[in-house]
């Protein structure tokens, strides 16, 4: 038996419950951002900023960041296992996997510091 | 992957040959869509980059976003995200017990398709 390596948490139950939380964590972000858009048409730059200036929304925005990442990283390892693998697609598909999933970690990766870095930089 | 046991049992993976009714077809569009909100979110990022760095890359933006080509790609990726925000809800549901007998999971893939439609087009119109 092979013990899985590159899923979140190193156990199903473990990722199961983790895409939950993170999908409810994104589910109220995304409201909350499509909430400031929607109740503002045509926002002002001062306006925009000042949404993103209190520690809570901040705080609120890294929570949908790393979010974001575990989120992200659970749903597709779950497609590439599922999908690139050699009863798929023969005898290449454990390393064409395996450069997948690097490639996801790279993107993720630079997603949540690039992320952060807007959040809390400026 | 490890092949453990039964490795010559019989597999049909040939897709053309796999029906997909509709909760099947609202189950594989929720990765289908995962997988395009993932690519989208570089785009999402960069724009709230631009947004709030300074005053004119703000200004820069919306008028960037007047475009009919970028109104076109974020209401892509926001469609995007609302048909994946509404299948994960009724997927959770599911999991609670709500809409998991045969004709209630026809009838929440249902709900689950037109509420997303509607959401979409009302996105569609907030957009343009």
């Amino acid at each position: 038996m092979v013990t899985a390596v590159t899923n979140f948490g190193r156990s199903g139950l473990y990722d199961w419950l983790m895409q939950r939380v993170t999908g409810v964590v994104l589910l109220c972000y995304f409201g909350f951002i499509g909430a400031v858009l929607v109740t503002h048409p045509d926002i002002s730059y001062s306006e925009w900023r000042s949404t993103f200036e209190p520690t809570w929304v901040r705080i609120f925005s890294v929570a949908a960041l790393l979010s974001l990442a575990v989120h992200a990283w659970i749903g597709l390892w779950s497609v590439l296992t599922d999908y690139v693998t050699p009863r798929m697609l023969g005898d290449k598909a454990n390393l064409l996997r395996g450069l997948a999933t690097l490639a996801c970690a790279i993107t993720l990766f630079t997603y949540l510091v690039w992320g952060i870095q807007i959040i809390w930089g400026s | 992957m490890c092949i453990t046991v039964k490795d010559n049992r019989p597999v049909n993976l040939d897709m053309t040959t796999i029906r997909l009714p509709l909760p099947a077809l609202v189950s594989i569009l929720t990765r289908a869509s995962g997988i395009f909100i993932f690519v989208g979110m570089a785009v999402l990022i960069y724009a709230l980059d631009a947004s709030l760095a300074s005053e004119a890359s703000f200004n820069e933006l919306k008028q960037s976003l007047n475009s009919p080509l970028s109104k076109f790609v974020m209401w892509a990726i926001v469609s995007g995200l609302i048909y994946h925000a509404v299948a994960g809800v009724k997927h959770m549901l599911g999991e609670v017990g709500v809409g998991e007998s045969l004709e209630g999971g026809i009838l929440a893939s249902k709900i689950t398709m037109i509420g997303s439609i509607v959401l979409i087009l009302m996105a569609g119109m907030w957009i343009w």
